[in-house]
């Protein structure tokens, strides 16, 4: 028994490193950077723009990486992952008001939102999540309705304004110049993915978050607490939730409770693009969108910001036509 | 006398919403045709989600083309409203065999998500053209009628409705559509073409949707918007199709009434206030329902019968 568990654990190592993807996905994720090296050598413009599509396709990462990291471990989609990321962005915006700098008030959340996606996974996901999916995924439209009137309630509709974390400044890379914010949502971004990647690499807490996750049977078996982990987990998205709310905030200048639903749209698009199951698909899905959008709304006249969506439903169309589950998703065998 | 139950309950119900019109005021006879109108959509989406398994967050986007047919043929050539509804079937039929198509290659959470992503492309459309479809200021029918008129055809249109997915859902094609939500492989080698009758299922489910977007569209004073049509709207009716829960009139009687209603009702709940009150009170009330009832109505409506037998 010993052997045959070891060897079960043995088996999820070796499947949360096998990342290399596929011939045909890494020729097309090579193509796009020589593309994208080769415009942005050539002309200001289109590094302006593509620089622009990496720091909201950050953002588009990070709320992707969290909606991975629940479906991971529940199967299911979170509808609410994008309000409760708006609404941990207000949490921060209150503590500002009452006198906590940036950064501290960045952490503060950060900490506050995990308690939050505990929380809720022990209050109301864990009571159905064995009875029913399609009630789990309900229950998450509800919270989406649920927390975006509360929002409402407590600090009204009106556009809120946030203290800039990164200044105004810019710079300056051969002639084209390049905000602080940018690098900065870039760095924050991939700064919490990698801690996030390091967490569930190298702790024993992620490693049995990573064996719930895919042989939850076999890994009560060997005395992970699948329950709690699932729950930590929740905890962990959520986070990363805030993560995206809060480097959101500054590119769009205003802070209002509809911050997050467009970029929701294109978390999704940019998880099913990386193949819902894969944190590197996620993140790599979700840079493709933001830089394809900044690029397609840049370059090609006659669609507007009005069509950016449809767009981005046109490219996400495209792609799973092509490959039907993700960029990097595998082909799931079934026996009958 | 196998159906006798069903029969009867089938009479009260039309019995009931009969006398309903010479009982409630006028702003109530709204709000029952309301309910009619999500009962047709929810319907439709319980036999693409309830029946054939496959999972569409988008049915609000039909119910936008379904909408939108009924007010810019009634706008530009005065068509008389029945037939515009009849159009917004066969329009949202065709769409939906489309939209059926790439979902031959996805299942799922990919679907789903395909099907979300197309609720939230569609109501751009109109704003990208303007001059056919009246961009962000909407399109305008040429007539309007009363609240009692959109009741009568509501209800009867579901009445029609409910009997053709009745005899749809009775026969092979049903027969089908259960093998295919069961087990697709299954399905296949058994004989069953997968590709026709998924791509039916979406069909019918999308014309029925069409047909509840032309109806929501003339109960809005035959004010076709694309503010109407947004992600929450495709959001309640899949919220109403997990509170009916699986093939039970009056499981998806209750889901229609849930999402119909209570957005109305709850905006009066005086502690927070008309404007948000509505999402706080409809939230909460959807996340206490699927707790207490997973399975929705129909499968409470199982548990009750299992009780009342033993």
């Amino acid at each position: 028994v010993a052997s045959a568990d070891s060897s079960a654990i043995e088996g999820l190592r070796a499947r949360g490193i096998d990342l290399a993807p596929a011939g045909a996905v890494a020729v097309f994720l090579g193509g796009g950077a020589i593309f994208l090296l080769v415009g942005c050598l050539q002309s200001t413009n289109f590094a302006r723009l593509t620089v622009e599509g990496l720091a909201g396709g950050a953002v588009y990462s990070s709320l992707a990486l969290a909606l991975v990291l629940v479906y991971r471990a529940s199967h299911i989609v979170n509808f609410a992952q994008g309000e409760l990321a708006m609404a941990t962005t207000y949490v921060a915006y209150q503590l500002i008001q009452w006198g906590l700098t940036y950064w501290e008030a960045f952490f503060a959340t950060l900490a506050i939102a995990f308690v939050l996606g505990l929380v809720l996974q022990v209050a109301l996901i864990r009571p159905v999540l064995h009875r029913s999916v399609i009630a789990t995924v309900i229950v998450t439209v509800g919270l989406f309705i649920l927390i975006d009137g509360v929002v409402n309630w407590i600090w009204g509709g009106d556009y809120k304004v946030m203290p800039s974390p990164f200044g105004n400044g810019s710079f300056d890379l051969g002639g084209v110049p390049i905000p602080h914010l940018y690098v900065g949502m870039l760095g924050v971004v991939f700064g919490c993915v990698l801690l996030m990647w390091a967490l569930f690499r190298f702790t024993k807490l992620g490693l049995g978050m990573r064996a719930a996750a895919l042989r939850p049977a076999a890994a009560a078996f060997v005395g992970v607490r699948v329950d709690r982990m699932l729950a930590v987990g929740w905890g962990l998205a959520t986070v990363l939730g805030a993560v995206a709310g809060l480097m959101a905030e500054p590119s769009q200048i205003f802070l209002s409770p509809t911050l997050m639903q467009s970029i929701l749209v294109y978390a999704f698009a940019a998880a099913v693009l990386g193949g819902l199951e894969s944190p590197a698909g996620a993140v790599v899905g979700g840079l493709t969108i933001g830089v394809s959008l900044s690029l397609v709304i840049g370059y090609v006249p006659k669609i507007s910001s009005e069509l950016e969506l449809p767009v981005a439903f046109a490219v996400l169309l495209i792609v799973l036509l092509i490959k039907p589950t993700g960029l990097f998703g595998r082909r799931e065998v079934r026996r009958v | 006398m196998r159906h006798l139950p069903a029969l009867v309950s089938l009479l009260v119900v039309a019995g009931v919403l009969a006398a309903l019109p010479f009982l409630l005021s006028d702003y109530d006879v709204s709000l029952a045709a309301q309910v009619g109108i999500f009962f047709i959509a929810i319907l439709g989406l319980n036999i693409l989600t309830g029946y054939t398994g496959q999972i569409s967050i988008g049915h609000g986007a039909f119910m936008a083309i379904g909408g939108y047919t009924t007010a810019v043929m009634s706008r530009d050539h005065h068509t008389d409203l029945v037939v515009t509804m009849l159009m917004a079937f066969a329009i949202c039929f065709v769409v939906g065999l489309i939209v059926g198509i790439p979902a031959l290659r996805l299942s799922g959470v990919y679907l789903a998500l395909v099907t979300f992503a197309l609720a939230v492309s569609i109501p751009q459309i109109p704003l990208q053209y303007s001059t056919f479809l009246g961009g962000s200021g909407g399109v305008q029918s040429s007539r309007t009628v009363d609240n009692l008129w959109i009741y009568v055809v509501a209800w009867s249109a579901s009445a029609l409705l409910f009997v053709l997915a009745w005899l749809i859902l009775r026969g092979r094609t049903g027969r089908a559509f259960r093998a295919v939500r069961d087990s697709e492989i299954a399905a296949a080698a058994s004989g069953v073409e997968l590709p026709v009758y998924k791509t039916l299922a979406f069909g019918i489910s999308a014309a029925y949707a069409g047909v509840a977007g032309s109806l929501f569209v003339l109960a809005t004073n035959g004010f076709a918007q694309p503010s109407e049509f947004d992600v929450f709207l495709s959001l309640e009716l899949l919220i109403g199709a997990a509170i009916a829960g699986l093939g039970s009139l009056w499981g998806i009687l209750a889901g229609a009434a849930f999402v119909g209603l209570l957005p109305q009702i709850s905006t009066s709940v005086p502690v927070i206030g008309a404007e948000h009150g509505r999402d706080v009170v409809f939230g909460a009330a959807v996340i206490v329902v699927m707790l207490l009832l997973p399975d929705g109505f129909a499968g409470l409506l199982t548990r009750l019968r299992r009780l009342a037998r033993a």
